[in-house]
């Protein structure tokens, strides 16, 4: 039986000493495989006499079960490093970018009326849109601006013919809207605008977003409140907000609406011209006139519009400092956003 | 307009400071743009007499001037101005003055000559003045007297940037007005007693055309003398009104219109013949005009004439040859009531703007020519003496507006305003306005409405007066509320927002640009299209709208690879401008433009150039959002904008509804973009519309497939292809795909090897061999009967 556990050391050292899995399976034959030494001293059992014969056959069976579970464990052991040396060898540099296409990005004026009209179709404002090239009656004469009119001054008008502008404002699609919808009427309108002025302040294109409000019973103070919660949520602050007394021929009574200076405070800055305001909306209850225009009973309803220059409401948002590169079109700029 | 704080404060002095009278008038719908210190910050300088003036010994351009100043006191000043001379009072400031600029006086030697202090110019003292030499004040100004209270410099200086419908406010008695108002005090002018007549003398006055002037107030005043300029205080005034002094006439007429509002004229009598006819001008008449240009008149124009000749745009500005000069010696002076509809929008038609037009425009004060009239002429009388003839009053009676009445009813002030007021505040507010009330009771008020206030007509005119005098931001808010009914929203329609997002998804970059571009621009992209014009474009390179929105990307993206970025990917969404008979058809468009790499610069992205089919896959991607993808064919077509051989038109059923295509190369050149440009347009009215997807059911059996490769000419399209084979495949096959397109070495020149997948399945049972090689058959033999197509060993 020295042979057996001589024989069992010898297996034991070789299978610790396999490097690898192929030199684990040489072990593997060369003690239990067919021809192996230990399966040799199971045959040789037939050697013995009946008597000596199931305790040796035991013996050997012993050995052999536990060389074959120390194999088992070598080799998981083995496989494991195997994986592990694989797994290392195919660490990559995370921090690297990723492949393929960058997303790109809206224009900041996009996103701005967007954001806009998320907040008046919330409450049940629709969106309507309207041409750009207007004609004098619906661009003035509807708005209470007929020809000669002061107020056509205010608006540096473009002019394609002597009838035909390039829409000075949005109000015009309320026009539209007054002369073929019934009130209750809730609306915003988008879009681009065009005054001949070309300035550190001014493009002669530029973005207005304007509301009209028409209902039994609407009054300046549901006014002031829709104008006071919008900016309140533009600006997603608790912003001072104050009513002006103004005029436009379209509205009576007529309001600038000014914020606090976001800049300062209030404080008084250059932006505010240390008045510690921006002026940034004008609105007012439409003008009876209008309603006539549009044929909407002057008696039984009433309402209000305001109006704002988008580039600067975005201006102020995101601290664009020149209104000018809106329209550069400046990867540079536009990637910001 | 412009005015000083001590002007109107002659007039009405509310117990608050500067701030608190600025925020009140900006608060009152009177913005106030800016308020300035009339003079700088300076301290020391008095009146100075100047006694005798002896030569500089040492030096011939300077003087050794005796100067009597504070306190009596007399000491010696050097001084270089050449109209030092005996007996002048000029500005002095003494030894311990502060000039602006912090600049300190000092006792100083100028070449061993011993100074004491400075003898000052207008500029010295930051008050204006050309530098010409000391600023000669008049001779009656007490001597050692403090020149800040002698001219009365702590002054400040208001701008008010008035709304075109307060005419009434362009004048310091209608600012005064309305700070009464504001502060419940008293207002109170200056005595405009009528001056009367010394001597007959007068002249005719005609109105033909009396609906525009119904009337016209006028007075002769002879024997005046202009040698003297304008008193101190009168020029002050005007100055700080931003009027420059002319001569005593014209400075006179100029204070009344700024004081009360009344824009007057003065003609010199010797020049005008017979008398006045204010007339409409005849058309093509021609007027030299004071400032020296030549006007050719319309005959909308009213004019003032004589028997002979127009003399004045009535209102807007005088003539040349009738003016006052310094010789002059009669005068004529002109107070009138122009129908603001008369004026409006004339002095544009003549590239003029004047104080007068600009009151007169917006209406003037109708009830106010003689008043103005008698108060021009006293002035006068005191500055340049004369005597004065009688008023001569022409009008027309019909003609002259009508003091409206306006009713405010008490239900509708609450309604509009959510707030109801005592009906005694009201009354205050609207009297001190100056409204009349003609009656009150339980309902509400009947006004009649001043002369001055054009922009009170109708009842919401009266709440405006009231919440403004109120104070806006005293008045409630409220949220508003309404029903809320769920509104139809069409799913079949895309929205423009999901194709901008699908954009900016691969990568593209939003741009807006401007609807009127560079018609040298817009010519190489659309030569045979003239764009629609503008009247009066800002710029050459902005004169023409748009017809194509490449027009402005192409530009902008010049501008990027100018500037350095060497892949541009941009977008825009908005109208094109087509010409179209009797009119413009204004269409909304999507439209892209892409150069560079196809994948941004990375470690990993390959460097390959961008090409026709990345952004070709770019437009499917847009025509795929609403699932009737199988409507658009892509057809080669010709552009004059793009290759002639990388150009598809792209069809809805046949329509037109954009191109997409390489940017030709010589137009590329033309525009100056120094790399190859993909562009695309699609018109949005023709995509938007799609059709909900339509479930086809999901099958359970293997598909199969079967690829072929197939050699054909080298002119058949894809899409024929495809077509032909999606036909004789029958109704097995589900999918087609191009896997392989390949043109050269072992294929014959005109020929192309097109490799295609095709996959066939049955949702209800597993296809027999037999019936996909039948398929195939029926593929091969159509496509070789077809395009003379061959199976690629």
């Amino acid at each position: 039986m020295e042979t057996l556990e001589l024989l069992a050391r010898e297996a034991q050292q070789a299978i610790e000493q396999a490097q690898d899995l192929a030199a684990l399976d040489q072990v593997r034959v060369e003690y239990l495989g067919k021809k192996g030494r230990l399966t040799d001293l199971l045959k040789g059992l037939g050697k013995l006499s009946a008597e000596e014969r199931p305790a040796a056959g035991a013996k050997i069976n012993e050995v052999k079960e536990q060389l074959q579970s120390q194999i088992n464990r070598h080799r998981t052991d083995l496989e494991n490093a195997d994986l592990e040396a694989r797994l290392a060898s195919e660490a990559l540099d995370v921090t690297l970018p990723g492949r393929g296409e960058d997303s790109g990005g809206l224009h900041l004026i996009t996103h701005t009326m967007e954001r806009i009209e998320s907040f008046f179709s919330r409450v049940g404002y629709s969106v309507e849109e309207g041409p750009e090239i207007e004609d004098d009656y619906h661009n003035f004469e509807a708005l209470n601006i007929p020809s000669h009119h002061p107020a056509r001054a205010m608006h540096d008008t473009f002019y394609v013919t002597e009838n035909t502008v390039l829409r000075t404002h949005t109000s015009p699609v309320q026009i539209r809207t007054m002369k073929t919808q019934e009130p209750p009427i809730r609306i915003i309108c988008p879009g681009r605008v065009y005054r001949c002025d070309s300035d550190l302040t001014h493009t002669p294109m530029f973005h207005q977003v304007e509301g009209l409000v028409v209902d039994r019973d609407v009054s300046m103070a549901d006014l002031r409140g829709t104008i006071d919660q919008f900016l309140k949520a533009f600006f997603e602050a608790d912003l001072p907000v104050r009513f002006r007394p103004s005029y436009f021929p379209f509205t009576e009574p007529s309001a600038e609406v000014d914020i606090q200076c976001t800049n300062c405070r209030g404080a008084g800055c250059r932006i505010c011209k240390n008045t510690g305001w921006l002026e940034v909306m004008g609105c007012g209850m439409v003008h009876p006139n209008v309603f006539g225009h549009c044929g909407i009973d002057a008696e039984k309803y009433s309402g209000f519009a305001f109006g704002m220059g988008v580039e600067r409401l975005a201006m102020l948002r995101y601290g664009v400092n020149d209104l000018r590169l809106f329209f550069d079109n400046e990867i540079q700029f536009l990637k910001q956003f | 307009m412009k005015f000083s704080e001590s002007w109107l404060r002659e007039w009405v002095s509310p117990s608050i400071d500067t701030a608190e009278l600025v925020a009140q008038l900006t608060m009152a719908g009177l913005e106030v743009d800016a308020v300035d210190a009339v003079a700088p910050a300076f301290d020391g300088v008095v009146v100075g007499e100047i006694g005798a003036v002896d030569p500089h010994p040492n030096a011939d351009k300077l003087r050794v001037c005796q100067v009597t100043g504070a306190a009596g006191e007399t000491v010696q000043v050097v001084c270089g101005a050449p109209n030092a001379r005996q007996g002048l009072k000029v500005p002095f400031a003494t030894v311990g003055a502060t000039l602006p600029g912090d600049m300190k006086i000092r006792k100083a030697k100028l070449r061993d000559v011993e100074s004491f202090g400075m003898l000052c110019g207008q500029d010295e003292i930051g008050l204006g003045g050309d530098g010409s030499g000391l600023w000669e004040l008049p001779s009656d100004a007490p001597a050692g007297a403090d020149l800040r209270d002698y001219l009365s410099l702590n002054d400040q200086l208001i701008e008010v940037d008035l709304t075109p419908n307060r005419g009434d406010c362009l004048s310091i008695r209608g600012l005064a007005r309305e700070v009464g108002v504001l502060n419940t005090v008293a207002v109170a002018g200056p005595s405009l007693d009528p001056v009367s007549a010394t001597v007959d003398d007068h002249l005719p006055v005609v109105l033909d055309a009396s609906a525009a002037c119904p009337r016209y107030v006028g007075r002769v005043i002879r024997g005046v003398n202009l040698a003297a300029p304008s008193p101190l205080w009168l020029q002050e005034k005007l100055r700080r009104s931003g009027i420059r002094s002319i001569d005593p006439v014209v400075d006179v007429t100029n204070y009344v219109m700024l004081e009360l509002g009344q824009p007057m004229h003065a003609f010199d009598l010797a020049t005008l013949d017979g008398g006045i006819r204010v007339r409409m001008a005849e058309q093509g008449e021609s007027l030299e005009l004071l400032d020296g240009s030549k006007a050719t008149l319309n005959d909308d124009t009213l004019v003032i004439a004589d028997h002979q000749k127009p003399l004045a745009i009535a209102g807007i500005m005088g003539g040349k040859l009738s003016a006052v000069t310094a010789d002059t010696r009669d005068i004529f002076l002109e107070s009138a009531y122009f129908d603001p509809l008369a004026i409006a929008g004339r002095p544009r038609n003549y590239g003029l703007h004047t104080d007068s037009s600009h009151r007169f425009e917006r209406g003037v004060d109708w009830q106010l020519q003689s008043l103005a009239i008698e108060r021009a002429t006293a002035l006068l009388l005191n500055i340049v003496g004369g005597q004065a003839g009688p008023v001569t009053v022409a009008e027309s009676e019909a003609h002259l507006p009508r003091s409206g009445e306006v009713r405010l009813t008490r239900r509708k002030l609450q309604q509009q305003l959510s707030l109801s007021l005592d009906a005694g505040l009201v009354s205050g507010m609207l009297q001190r306005l100056g409204l009349e009330i003609l009656a009150e009771d339980e309902d509400g008020w009947r006004c009649r409405v001043p002369s001055w206030r054009f922009d009170i007509a109708i009842e919401v005119d009266l709440i405006e007066e009231v919440a403004r005098i109120y104070g806006y931001n005293r008045l409630p808010t409220a949220t508003i509320s309404a029903s809320l009914p769920i509104e139809v929203c069409r799913e079949t329609r895309t929205g423009l927002s999901l194709l901008r997002q699908q954009l900016v998804a691969r990568g593209y970059r939003e741009a807006i640009t401007y609807c009127f571009v560079d018609p040298d621009v817009q010519k190489h992209l659309l030569p045979d299209i003239e764009g629609v014009a503008l009247a009066n474009p800002i710029a050459s390179d902005m004169s023409v709208m748009r017809t194509t929105l490449w027009s402005g990307l192409l530009p902008a993206v010049r501008r990027n690879l100018n500037r350095q970025q060497s892949r541009v990917r941009i977008f825009e969404s908005g109208l094109s401008f087509m010409p179209e008979a009797g009119g413009v058809k204004q269409e909304s468009m999507i439209a892209g433009a892409v150069t560079g790499t196809r994948l941004p610069e990375r470690w990993s992205n390959p460097r390959d150039l961008v090409d026709f089919f990345d952004i070709k896959s770019d437009v499917e991607a847009l025509l795929k959002q609403n699932h009737v993808f199988d409507q658009y064919r892509f057809v080669p077509a010709a552009h004059p904008a793009l290759h002639p051989g990388q150009c598809a038109a792209i069809e809805r059923n046949g329509e037109p509804v954009g191109y997409i295509g390489l940017l030709h190369p010589r137009v590329q050149k033309l525009l100056d973009i120094s790399q190859p440009v993909y562009v695309f347009e699609l018109a949005l009215g023709a995509v938007v519309e799609g059709e909900l997807p339509a479930f086809r059911g999901v099958s359970r059996f293997p598909e199969v497939r079967r690829d072929l490769a197939v050699i054909v000419d080298r002119d058949l399209s894809a899409s024929t292809l495809c077509e032909t084979i999606r036909e004789a495949a029958g109704c097995y096959l589900v999918d087609l795909k191009i896997f392989d397109v390949y043109q050269g070495k072992g294929v014959e020149i005109n020929r192309k090897s097109i490799a295609v997948g095709l996959t066939f399945r049955e949702s209800s049972r597993t296809l027999t061999e037999e019936e996909i090689t039948v398929a195939v058959d029926q593929v091969v033999s159509a496509i070789k009967e077809q395009h003379s197509a061959s199976l690629r060993g």
